[in-house]
């Protein structure tokens, strides 16, 4: 299953920082996006795109959680090379992975 | 209780404002914010103060005012807008001069300065950038323009003189909603730590407007969001125990609900426990989000931890020249002829001399060669690209090479595009739609100086 059939995200830029946001469409499978999607897989996922670390960062009070991508935007919004200077879509590619 | 009711006019620079008008007619607005600056367009406004010194404001400035205020005066709504960006004074000026071109009178014109520091930047010459861990003193060009982001507290001042119009340079974004907050309900981080959090959260979910009201939000068969076309900007009602509801006008398009409410608050921020804005340092990390009627989302939680000892200056500096060029390679094998021209152009900058700084290639494309008969063609005949057992290769309809490189000067960067076209003669087969520009890249760095030492100072206009 594709994280796409349980979740949505979207995606926000600050320099060369990427912030995805992952949120079950059911907050009945928060425990399993918790187990499942860690940061260590998310920086994995992202290898040929983020240079930086990976931090995951939970919302218990809304069931959702953060994943900040350092060294994510080609040296940063104002100066990358990347047809989507933002990393706008990259949340999208986030929702690919099989779980 | 008391409640007030403030609305998102705009979430960037260039937004609508058909959306805007809607919420000051319709909305029963106390207030109506509109944010217009980006991390860097301050600094582009720098660019077009220095050229003309009444310029360096928001260029939709006149657009808006035009609109805006014959309703702020009829309606009753204040207006609070960092439109001002480089010139809260020109704009503030020009703003009165509408005022009386359109017969608004009655309207006390406030603008906020106190965020631009360029001239004291020396003094900061040692301070460590953000970005690269290294002195200011050593950036790569000297800085066009130093601001930083001040808090709320010229707003609140601002409105405590009864202005009916303030316009700012630099603040924080959600300081355009908790100007209007602490004035109402007299909130202070000391003492307001949970109101101040809420107050913070408004301001985050407002700053961006259509993308808490399903703006950003759709996704056809997964998520959908009705009359996307005219979509609705929000409004939150804010109660003095700092709960609030989001909703959006009856009638507007878009979408308010639970997710739309959670997409936008995780929206640009890092750790939820701390985020960091002048006014509150807040934690979002306990907020509940709860439907409470259709299009209507209640909001709490929220919390807050005193405010920073320092502030985040903002400068900008003339970093480098970014040339792209792009082609386009269609049917059996244009990946490969797309490499091919690729490898061309990337060997001609070394033969040429200008070799990047940095070089990115990318390959795109769906249909825009053969429409969709012949595209949707060659894709079946493949199967699905990079299906089982076929390389990456097989069934692509076509790709777009873009070759994007960074140079020190703006004739170098040009021989990319240059050379781009010269493929149409001296590259692969079939190559077409060559296209290419050069942009000239304000970059910003961040440094953080003591919050005392800057101070927001308000003028008023009346009209």
């Amino acid at each position: 299953m594709k994280l796409k059939e349980i979740a949505h995200a979207r995606t926000g830029d600050k320099g060369n920082i990427s912030n995805i946001s992952l949120i079950p469409h059911q907050e009945s499978d928060y425990e399993l996006l918790l187990e499942q999607v860690t940061a260590r897989r998310v920086k994995e996922y992202f290898g040929e795109i983020c240079q930086g670390e990976v931090v995951r960062f939970e919302l218990p009070g809304i069931k959702a959680m953060n994943f900040v991508l350092d060294q994510a935007l080609g040296g940063g919004v104002t100066r990358s090379l990347a047809l989507d200077r933002h990393g706008k879509a990259l949340g999208m590619a986030l929702l690919e992975m099989e779980l | 209780m008391k409640t007030i009711r403030i609305g998102s006019g705009a979430g960037y620079a260039g937004d609508r404002i058909e959306p805007a008008v809607e919420l000051m007619e319709k909305g029963n607005l106390h207030y109506i914010i509109f944010e217009c600056l980006a991390e860097r367009t301050i600094s582009i406004g720098q660019m077009d103060k220095a050229k003309d010194r009444t310029k360096g404001y928001n260029r939709l400035l006149d657009y808006r005012m035009r609109r805006i205020l014959p309703l702020a005066k009829e309606m009753g709504v204040k207006v609070i807008t960092n439109m001002g960006a480089a010139n809260p004074k020109s704009a503030a000026e020009r703003t009165a001069e509408l005022a009386v071109e359109l017969g608004v009178t009655g309207l006390k014109i406030a603008y906020v300065c106190g965020d631009d520091i360029y001239g004291q930047l020396n003094r900061y010459r040692e301070n460590q950038v953000l970005e690269n861990g290294r002195p200011l003193g050593e950036l790569k060009s000297a800085p066009l323009s130093a601001n930083a982001y001040m808090g709320a507290e010229g707003i609140v001042e601002a409105l405590k003189q009864q202005a009916d119009i303030v316009i700012t340079g630099r603040v924080s974004d959600p300081a355009l909603t908790i100007g209007p907050l602490q004035y109402e309900f007299g909130w202070s981080a000391e003492d307001n730590p949970r109101e101040m959090g809420q107050a913070v959260l408004a301001g985050h979910l407002l700053e961006c407007a259509g993308q808490v009201t399903g703006g950003y939000y759709a996704d056809p068969g997964y998520k959908e969001v009705p009359n996307l076309y005219r979509l609705g900007f929000p409004l939150v009602e804010v109660s003095e125990d700092g709960t609030f509801v989001v909703t959006k006008v009856e009638g507007s398009g878009g979408l308010v609900n639970a997710d739309t409410v959670k997409e936008q608050m995780i929206y640009e921020i890092h750790n939820p426990k701390a985020y960091l804005t002048p006014d509150a340092v807040a934690d979002f990390s306990e907020v509940r989000v709860e439907p409470a009627g259709e299009n209507r989302v209640l909001v709490q939680g929220a919390c807050s931890h005193g405010r920073p000892d320092t502030l985040k200056v903002s400068v900008g500096y003339m970093d480098c020249y970014i040339g792209t060029g792009e082609i386009s390679y269609g049917g059996s094998n244009a990946l490969a002829r797309a490499r091919l021209a690729a490898e061309v152009i990337e060997k001609r900058l070394e033969l040429t001399g200008a070799p990047a700084e940095e070089l990115r290639i990318d390959y795109i494309g769906y249909n825009s060669l053969f429409r969709t008969d012949i595209s949707q063609r060659i894709l079946q005949a493949a199967g699905a690209p990079g299906g089982a057992g076929q390389s990456m290769e097989a069934g692509i309809p076509e790709v777009r090479l873009r070759v994007s490189g960074r140079f020190a000067s703006r004739e170098d960067a040009e021989l990319i595009q240059n050379e781009v076209e010269a493929l149409y003669t001296n590259g692969p087969a079939g190559g077409g739609g060559a296209s290419g520009r050069v942009e000239e890249i304000v970059s910003i760095c961040s440094i953080f100086v003591p919050r005392d030492r800057i101070e927001a100072a308000v003028t008023y206009l009346e009209v």
